[in-house]
C-alpha cells in the first residue's frame, strides 16, 4: 500500500490525462475545414506533408487535449495504408464522441459544413440527447448535449 | 470462391452510404433495388458487394435494424402489429418469422414476458445486450 502518494488539487501526483486522439482521414485539408467549421476546432500544429502529415487541432475550452488528423498512409506500410483506407471508406473505424452545450446549434453547423447525417438530435432511451453524422472522410462523429 | 480483388474505396463509400441510409431511414419503405440505385449498382451486384464488405446481405442488415427497433417498441408495450408498421416492415408474417429466427422467440411472446433483467442493467449495456446478434 503506497501511502506516500499525495493529492494535489484533487488529482493524485501521477494523474494521467488524455492528450491526443488520432483520427484517420482521406483528405486532411477537407477534414481541417470540417472540424473547424462544424465543431470549432483550430489548427495548433501542422507537421509533415502529403501522405505523411499530422495536423493537431484543439478547442479553447479544453487546453491540453487535441485531435490529430492524418491520412491512412501516415506512418504505415502501403499494405496497411490500403487496409486502413478501406476500413475508413466502409465507415467502420472507431467513432469520436464530442460534447456540446448546444446540441441543436452544433448539429446545424455540421449540416451546413456538409456532414452526412446519421441521426438527427434525439433523446436516447439509455440517457443522452445526441446526434450523429459522418465527417467528410466517413468517420462516425457523435455529439452529446452536455448535462 | 470469394473474389480475391479488394473492393475499390469508391465502391466502399457507396456501400457505406447505403448502410447509413438503412440505419437512418429503416422505417421508410426501403428495398434493395432502391438502395442499389443509390449505390449506382444493379441489385444483384449491390447485394453481393454489400455482403462482401459487411458480412451480411443488405436485406438482412435492414431487417436486423428493424427488429432491433421493434424489440424496444415491444418492451415499451406497443402491439406487435403497430411495432411491425412502426419499423417499416410491410408483411406481418415475414416480420414475425424473421423476428423469431433472430431473437429466438415470437414477437408476441417477447412482448408478453418480463424484461426486468434488461431494465436492471446499466442502460448502455442493456442497449447492447438487448440487440439481436448480427454475427454468430
Amino acid at each position: 500500500m503506497s501511502g506516500a502518494r499525495r493529492n494535489v488539487v484533487g488529482m493524485s501526483s501521477n494523474a494521467v490525462t488524455l492528450q491526443y486522439v488520432h483520427v484517420t482521414v482521406d483528405d486532411v485539408d477537407q477534414a481541417i475545414a470540417f472540424y473547424r467549421d462544424a465543431l470549432g476546432f483550430d489548427v495548433a500544429m501542422d507537421v509533415g506533408g502529403g501522405e505523411q502529415r499530422w495536423v493537431t487541432l484543439g478547442v479553447p475550452a479544453q487546453p491540453g487535449l487535441s485531435i490529430v488528423l492524418s491520412p491512412p498512409a501516415a506512418g504505415r506500410s502501403p499494405e496497411d495504408a490500403e487496409a486502413m483506407a478501406r476500413l475508413l471508406a466502409k465507415g467502420v473505424l472507431p467513432m469520436v464522441v464530442f460534447a456540446t452545450n448546444d446540441l441543436d446549434a452544433t448539429f446545424e453547423r455540421a449540416v451546413e459544413a456538409g456532414a452526412e447525417v446519421l441521426q438527427e438530435p434525439m433523446q436516447q432511451d439509455w440517457g443522452p440527447r445526441d446526434a450523429a453524422f459522418r465527417d467528410p472522410a466517413g468517420n462516425q462523429v457523435r455529439v452529446s448535449q452536455a448535462a | 470462391m470469394p473474389d480475391p480483388t479488394p473492393q475499390p474505396v469508391e465502391m466502399l463509400k457507396h456501400l457505406r452510404r447505403a448502410r447509413d441510409l438503412m440505419d437512418r431511414d429503416y422505417a421508410e419503405p426501403l428495398d434493395v433495388p432502391t438502395m442499389a440505385e443509390r449505390a449506382f449498382m444493379s441489385p444483384a451486384h449491390f447485394s453481393r458487394e454489400f455482403k462482401r464488405a459487411y458480412g451480411e446481405t443488405p436485406y438482412g442488415y435492414l431487417m436486423t435494424r428493424r427488429i432491433e427497433r421493434a424489440m424496444a417498441f415491444l418492451r415499451a408495450g406497443m402491439s406487435v402489429t403497430d411495432a411491425c408498421t412502426a419499423v417499416g416492415a410491410t408483411s406481418l408474417g415475414s416480420f414475425s418469422s424473421r423476428f423469431s429466427a433472430l431473437v429466438g422467440e415470437s414477437p408476441s411472446s417477447y412482448r408478453a414476458r418480463s424484461h426486468d433483467a434488461l431494465e436492471a442493467m446499466p442502460d448502455c449495456i442493456a442497449r447492447t445486450l438487448g440487440r439481436p446478434a448480427r454475427y454468430r
